[in-house]
């Protein structure tokens, strides 16, 4: 195998190369992607590649372990997160603190140069390759490692990860202080403001579009704000569509005098007019 | 035998926690309590005294261990008793004598209505005398050396409604610590030197340390001793100690608390042999102390604080003998015997007088008592007789040895000490016989109408009658063959002087002094009227009046020294210890204000310090790699 | 071609993650930056472990992931109550503890 060898092949290098400029890639577009969103599924992108680094290193369990856990679970978990606070929100990248931008592009670049010169000096001629660690099997190797020598390390990241949970549960838990109100007060309530009695409009427009971000349409054709969830508003995440209803309600007619002249030019007229609306609301 | 040591002491402190924690229902029957107890200690000594003389020279020394105080690692500290030869004259001195001015008191503090008190006080400060002396170990000797102070303490100021009483117990209580800070010094040096502090294994070791160590020790134990036996410089608590009740006087200057300089000095005789710089120290503080005391003696009109300046004095003697080593010794715990008696019977003769003459002391306003109270003038007067070393009487015997061994001293430092003994014995039959012409002879000088001078009641002159005859033949008994000298030989040892001037000289010098004092003081006093008034006097005079400005001096240079010392040491406080820590806080303040410009809140900024710092860290270890 | 060639790689991703927490303010962006961090580490010590012959660094890195794990799970749930609190992902909003 490719991973066993002490130096690596010319196939690994080449793979490297391709797959290298990737990771990098997808590295620099993690911090300079305006929407979050990107920016999780390049990191993504870059774990993947890492991944295959892992199994061209002989690390066959982490390879998987990385995909599967990282990429898989934490990574989504991030996009949920991210789907939480605002998928669409773009954040501004110009720089509020004064000199930060200087002060880390100077430090990262010293930083990085200083990490490559320590590689470079240190002796790493010899690659003893890992065909002998790795005879019996990555993952008995591992195994046998974590349930011997790590045990203990092993026992007290279990504790860590309870903890984490707890402490995850903990942090996002809110306790309700007050009884939940009925439907009855509620809507007692309601009448006493006098502000909406009835229960908001909901959204979407004539049938054609029901998503929960279009508001629906007021008789004079402007969009109603209550027809959105506040939450919705809030993020500017609200599709108007008022124009292109206008629009569509035209061509709608037209198509609809069409039939209309069509069904009149049938011969043996059957069926009465109601009969027009209901197919509408069919469709 | 020796498990009758502890009752000793027992029977007093059992007195004292009776009478202090007893209440009033013991108000009726307390002195007799107290009394009992003290004669029942008296009792105890008697038999111990008896038991001892039955047995050989050498095995006379009883030791009685009662439990391990404080045994912790090398430190070692017991409950021990040590009864030899040394101890058991001093607890016979202590509980005769003490037993002797417990009877005397329940006649003179008879309208007292703190009486229980006061004997509850009187029965501690007997234990813890005995305390003092019984102990096998320095510190257990400490124990009793504060009791005693805490005693004397509670004792000068019983009047305590008197200012003058509770300034002069405070004052007491004050100039001892001085002393008491150089006992737990010299404590502190022992156990440092031979890592123990109980008598025996310190004196067997007191040869190996070095003679600066043991010089240093004997320095702070003569300073301890100076604050008990009231010696220059620490003796001017002695004279204001008359303001407590004239028996409490009588037991501090006869039996307790002055005797207990002498008797450490003595006890430590091992220590002051080695340290002949020590021991020089010892005699200047006693010949200058027995000449202070005897000037300032001269000078008093008040009865109780000439007997106070002769008491300095005649303890100065001791002091003296002490210090003069092993020829001095038994010297100075005969002189401190007779004069035990002596000086007890004097001062119930004056407690006597003053009890007939409703509380007045001042000697000016006496005159003429002999014929009012007969048996205070005849015993007054062989107290007299005796301590200005009339021949026959015990101060004789014991006076003119000790001036003896001061001649025997050798060289220069001989006859300055001789002389000056002698000078002191001269001045001693001066204020003593002033003492006597102005209180028992001459016109009377007091109103008739005022005063009804009266004899005391049998409970009082009783004990007067025995200590005077203690005073007359307690020497003549000590001389017979030198028994008292061979009796105190395996403790103290005793080495025959070489005197330049034979006994007999001395003995023929001293009578010429005393002739010359007595004749001086008769010139004085006895031939012409007393003024009812004191004259103003001579420069010294005044200055012996006032104490040898004693007071002056501790005024000019300890109070004034000491709040100056205080006033620049709160001034160097304030300006260089304040200054300093103020400054190095705002200069904290300072530096912080312009530090917490980097705290901005933001952690972006607190991350770039991070990587900063990391930078650092890399840039260092590939430095020291490459070095 | 030399393995040494990963721990080239592994700097400069760990780098770029580095400027990435100094540079971005939004806080989900800034974690993710952390994981690229975290990231490159692992890929150095799965590369020293093929170095050395042995699978200790291999267990290392697996280490590294079950905390980033765990790491993640509370992150992410502290970035959430905050922006519930303030509306705000900021970091730099949350730039009350100062004087």
């Amino acid at each position: 195998m490719m991973g066993l060898a002490a130096a690596a092949s010319s196939g690994e290098a080449v793979q490297f190369w391709i797959l290298g400029i990737v990771a990098v890639a997808g590295a620099l577009c993690t911090i300079m992607m305006r929407r979050a969103v990107h920016s999780a599924l390049s990191l993504a992108g870059t774990m993947i590649v890492l991944a295959v680094f892992y199994l061209a290193n002989g690390a066959y369990f982490l390879g998987v372990v990385q995909v599967v856990v990282y990429t898989g679970a934490i990574m989504m978990l991030f996009l949920f997160v991210v789907m939480l606070v605002g998928v669409t929100a773009a954040d501004s990248l110009k720089e509020t603190l004064k000199g930060q931008r200087w002060l880390a592009a100077g430090l990262g670049v010293g930083f990085g140069i200083l990490l490559i010169a320590g590689i470079g000096n240190a002796a790493l001629k010899e690659f003893n390759g890992l065909g002998d660690a790795n005879a019996g099997g990555n993952v008995q190797g591992l195994a046998a490692l974590i349930f011997t020598k790590y045990v203990f390390a092993f026992e007290i990241t279990g504790a860590l990860l309870i903890t984490a949970v707890v402490g995850a549960m903990v942090l996002t838990h809110r306790e309700r202080t007050e009884r939940a109100r009925t439907q009855r007060e509620r809507s007692e309530a309601r009448i006493r403001e006098g502000r909406q009695v009835t229960p908001l409009p909901a959204p979407g427009v004539y049938a054609r579009h029901n998503a929960v971000d279009i508001p629906g349409l007021l008789p004079d054709g402007t969009p109603s704000e209550l027809t959105v969830s506040p939450t919705l508003r809030e993020r500017g995440q609200v599709r108007d569509v008022s124009g292109q209803s206008l629009a569509e309600l035209k061509a709608l007619e037209q198509r609809s005098e069409e039939w209309l002249g069509r069904e009149s030019g049938r011969p043996g007229k059957k069926r009465p007019g109601p009969a027009a609306p209901k197919e509408e609301a069919q469709k | 035998m020796e498990n009758l040591i502890a009752l000793l002491v027992a029977a007093p402190l059992v007195g004292a926690a009776l009478l202090l924690c007893g209440g009033k229902r013991l108000d009726r029957t307390g002195h007799w309590i107290g009394s009992l107890l003290a004669v029942a200690s008296f009792a105890v000594a008697v038999v111990l005294f008896a038991d001892m003389l039955g047995k050989g020279a050498e095995h006379r020394a009883l030791h009685q261990h009662l439990f391990s105080w404080i045994p912790v690692g090398g430190f070692r500290a017991d409950i021990a008793f040590q009864l030899d030869q040394l101890s058991m004259t001093f607890v016979l001195l202590i509980t005769g004598v003490g037993s002797l001015i417990h009877i005397y008191s329940i006649g003179y503090m008879e309208h007292d209505e703190r009486r229980r008190r006061f004997f509850g006080y009187l029965n501690l400060f007997l234990a813890a005398m005995l305390l003092l002396v019984l102990a096998d170990n320095y510190l257990l000797l400490y124990v009793g050396w504060e009791g005693v102070g805490l005693a004397s303490y509670l004792l000068i100021g019983f009047w305590q409604h008197k200012p003058s009483a509770a300034t002069a117990a405070k004052k007491a209580f004050l100039v001892n610590r001085v002393g008491d800070m150089g006992l737990s010094i010299a404590i502190m040096l022992m156990f440092t030197t031979f890592g123990t502090f109980a008598f025996g294994p310190v004196f067997a070791a007191a040869g190996d340390a070095s003679e600066g160590r043991l010089t240093a020790i004997g320095l702070v134990l003569l300073l301890a001793a100076c604050g008990k036996s009231a010696q220059v410089p620490l003796q001017s608590w002695l004279g204001d100690a008359m303001e407590g009740p004239t028996p409490v006087s009588a037991l501090i200057h006869a039996a307790t608390m002055v005797t207990a300089g002498v008797y450490l000095i003595t006890r430590s005789g091992a220590i002051f042999n080695l340290a002949p710089d020590a021991q020089t120290a010892v005699v200047v503080v006693g010949a200058v102390t027995l000449l202070f005391g005897a000037i300032v003696g001269c000078a008093k009109d008040d009865i109780k604080k000439a007997l106070a300046g002769s008491t300095m004095s005649q303890i100065g003697y001791m002091v003296l003998a002490a210090g003069l080593g092993p020829i001095g010794y038994a010297f100075a715990i005969m002189h401190l015997v007779t004069h035990g008696f002596f000086k007890a019977g004097l001062f119930l003769g004056a407690g006597s007088v003053m009890h007939g003459m409703n509380d007045e002391v001042d000697m000016r306003r006496y005159g003429g008592l002999r014929r009012y109270m007969p048996v205070t003038f005849v015993t007054f007067g062989l107290g007299y007789l005796a301590i200005i070393g009339f021949p026959g009487l015990s101060g004789f015997f014991s006076k003119d040895k000790i001036i003896e061994a001061a001649f025997a001293r050798g060289g220069t430092e001989g006859w300055i000490l001789g002389g000056a003994a002698l000078l002191g014995a001269a001045i001693t039959a001066f204020y003593m016989t002033r003492v006597m012409l102005m209180t028992f002879f001459g016109e009377k000088r007091w109103d008739p109408e005022e005063f009804h001078p009266h004899e005391s009641p049998k409970v009082m002159t009783v004990p007067m009658i025995v200590l005077a005859v203690g005073s007359v033949f307690a020497g003549g008994l000590f001389s017979v063959g030198d028994a008292f000298v061979r009796w105190l030989e395996p403790v103290t040892s005793f080495a025959h002087g070489h005197s330049p001037v034979s006994a007999g000289v001395v003995t023929a010098a001293t009578m010429v002094v005393l002739a010359i004092g007595v004749g001086i003081a008769w010139l004085m006093y006895g031939r012409k009227e007393v003024p009812a008034t004191a004259p103003r006097g001579s420069l010294l005079t005044r200055a012996a009046r006032r104490d040898l400005l004693q007071d002056d001096f501790n005024h000019v240079v300890l109070v004034r020294g000491g709040e100056h010392l205080t006033r620049t040491l709160v001034y160097l406080d304030h300006s260089l210890v304040d200054g300093a820590v103020n400054g190095t806080a705002a200069a904290m303040g300072g530096l912080s204000s312009r530090l917490r410009q980097l705290q901005t809140g933001f952690v972006r900024s607190y991350a770039v310090q991070m990587l900063g710092g990391a930078a650092v860290l890399v840039a260092a270890t590939l430095l020291m790699r490459g070095v | 071609m030399n393995p040494v060639y990963y721990l080239y790689l592994a700097a400069l991703l760990f780098t770029i993650g580095a400027a990435g927490v100094l540079i971005r303010r939004n806080a989900i962006v800034v974690f993710m930056c952390i994981e690229l961090m975290l990231n490159a580490c692992n890929l150095a010590f799965v590369t020293f472990s093929r170095m050395h012959g042995n699978l200790d660094g291999q267990i290392i890195a697996f280490f590294t992931m079950v905390v980033a794990a765990a790491e993640v799970v509370v992150g992410l749930a502290i970035i959430v109550s905050i922006f519930r609190t303030r509306h705000s992902a900021s970091v730099d909003d949350a730039s009350l503890m100062k004087l």
